[in-house]
């Protein structure tokens, strides 16, 4: 059985805007979600400016309840199950009562969980306080945090499960739960990834001198993607959630339908031709979209803009000439380009989702977001594609095919392919 | 402290943690921390800390065991505090 799969629900952490409609405000008007941050600067990080979501009581309070704020620290589980619960409720559905919800799970991503926490913990450790633990390392520690909480507050009975994948982590998980559902094994999946933030998941990116030092000063113009004067990434945190659900499920039940996943692919490099854990190899990042493209049935030239990884480091002119030769379009053919990072950072395992988000609201609003930072495009780019397709202000054009491809560490790729919604 | 004092201290300590807020409400020598007040029994460690920093006691792993109601709850730390 080949169901089709639908977008019904949306939900999004971002540093520019804590919930999908001041996350859809910040990216038409541009605006930028990287502050200069203090502990980092106290802590002598080379880079001292960062993408943090900001959260409010309210909404910590609406999502936790009192006795689960107790000694809770882990960032990335709070993200999560903020955005997951935003997208749940944006579908329209409700948690289960009594009685599970057999149709429905959730593959929700993380890189690592709980970095606060497990710090916290270790220092008792260390003092010879195990006892003093408490009961709620494990379940802020482990992995799989973020989906057990949100199999519990929603009451999921499916599969309930993390994936990780470092950068590529939200992009695997959309298609993680296209698959289950495609294939008639769930009705309805919860998509989602999530990052920490702070100086403890953060500072192993500092040590590599991959995130950037020029720009302590002015924080906003620190995230450069595509641009001649892009000097490594911002790093940030959050997280995105999008509900999938099989479209005659959606459809009888009057659900609203953003999108549909078309397909998509994932591979590895396999750290070689020029893959390493750290870079990618090109022939699998060309293969990856290729076959995504096959996957889903449709051709390049059906693809109408591209929501790139781009992480504003000297690999941006790889990825843009990666996908000029596996689209084969160049120049003013190739579709419109945008990068999400300039006004987030690099949001490390919550990017893919957060960015599909960007991606599903540009099909709802039939626009392309605004390119910041890029004034200056990076030759090595502009002599692949015309300038045009890399527009720095509000455009409003048919959308009907978007891709969103994801790169992470260890030489992984994700390549998914949203289209506006026809029953 | 005497034991209605003791009580009072208990139960504000398991506030927090009890899902069951009648139960509560009604609390009593025999009140059964997980079948009566619907405590998640991952949280009864947590409860021990709290009464071990509020009365300034240890609870060794023997008598935790024990601590599954307001009666032997009262019983232990009764028991401890006579003897510092």
């Amino acid at each position: 059985m080949n169901k089709r799969v639908v977008i019904t629900g949306l939900g999004v952490v971002a540093p520019n805007g804590t919930g999908v409609p001041a996350f859809t405000h910040a990216l038409k008007n541009g605006l930028s979600g990287i502050r200069h941050d203090g502990q980092l600067q106290e802590l002598g990080f080379s880079c001292q400016i960062a993408g943090k979501p900001v959260i409010t009581d309210v909404q910590l309070s609406a999502a936790f309840s009192e006795l689960e704020l107790r000694a809770f620290n882990s960032s990335g589980i709070m993200y999560g199950v903020i955005a997951g619960l935003e997208a749940w409720k944006d579908a329209g559905l409700l948690p289960a009562i009594e009685e599970p919800d057999w149709h429905s799970g959730t593959v929700f991503g993380s890189g690592s969980s709980g970095v606060e926490k497990l710090r916290e913990s270790f220092y008792k450790i260390d003092e010879k306080q195990t006892r003093r633990l408490g009961s709620n390392v494990v379940m802020q520690t482990m992995s799989s945090g973020v989906s057990a909480y949100l199999g519990g507050k929603l009451g999921l009975g499916n599969q309930v499960t993390t994936n990780s994948s470092a950068c590529t982590t939200g992009a695997e998980s959309i298609l993680m739960a296209y698959e289950r559902i495609k294939n008639g094994h769930a009705k309805r999946m919860l998509a989602g990834s999530t990052s920490d933030s702070g100086p403890y998941i953060w500072a192993g990116f500092d040590a590599m001198r991959v995130c950037t030092y020029k720009h302590n000063d002015d924080p906003e113009k620190g995230s450069r993607p595509m641009s001649a004067t892009a000097s490594g990434f911002v790093p940030g945190s959050g997280a995105g959630a999008l509900v999938l659900e099989d479209m005659d499920t959606a459809l009888n039940r009057g659900a609203t339908i953003y999108a549909e996943v078309l397909g998509g692919n994932i591979n590895s490099g396999g750290q070689r031709g020029g893959g390493s854990m750290t870079a990618p190899n090109g022939a699998a990042v060309q293969r990856c979209i290729k076959d995504a493209l096959a996957n889903a049935g449709i051709t390049a030239k059906d693809v109408d803009a591209i929501n790139g990884h781009l992480t504003a480091t000297t690999k941006d002119g790889a990825e843009i000439e990666n996908w000029a030769v596996a689209l084969e379009r160049s120049g003013v053919d190739f579709p419109f380009i945008n990068a999400v990072k300039a006004t987030t950072g690099h949001c490390l395992s919550g990017a893919g989702s957060i960015e599909s988000v960007a991606a599903i609201l540009q099909i709802k609003y039939q626009c392309i977001f605004p390119n910041v930072n890029c004034e200056d495009i990076h030759p090595a780019i502009a002599a692949v594609i015309n300038p045009s397709r890399i527009p720095t202000v509000l455009i409003n054009t048919e959308i009907n095919i978007i891709a969103k491809a994801s790169f992470g560490f260890g030489d992984v790729n994700a390549c998914v392919l949203f289209k506006k919604f026809e029953s | 402290m005497n034991r209605t004092q003791l009580t009072e201290k208990l139960k504000t300590i398991i506030t927090p943690y009890a899902n069951n807020i009648q139960a509560l409400e009604t609390l009593e020598e025999d009140t059964d921390f997980i079948n009566d007040l619907n405590i998640n029994s991952a949280n009864l460690v947590d409860i021990i800390l709290d009464i071990e920093e509020q009365f300034n006691i240890v609870i060794d792993n023997t008598d935790m065991e024990r601590m599954l109601t307001v009666r032997a709850s009262l019983d232990i730390i009764e028991t401890k505090l006579s003897t510092q």
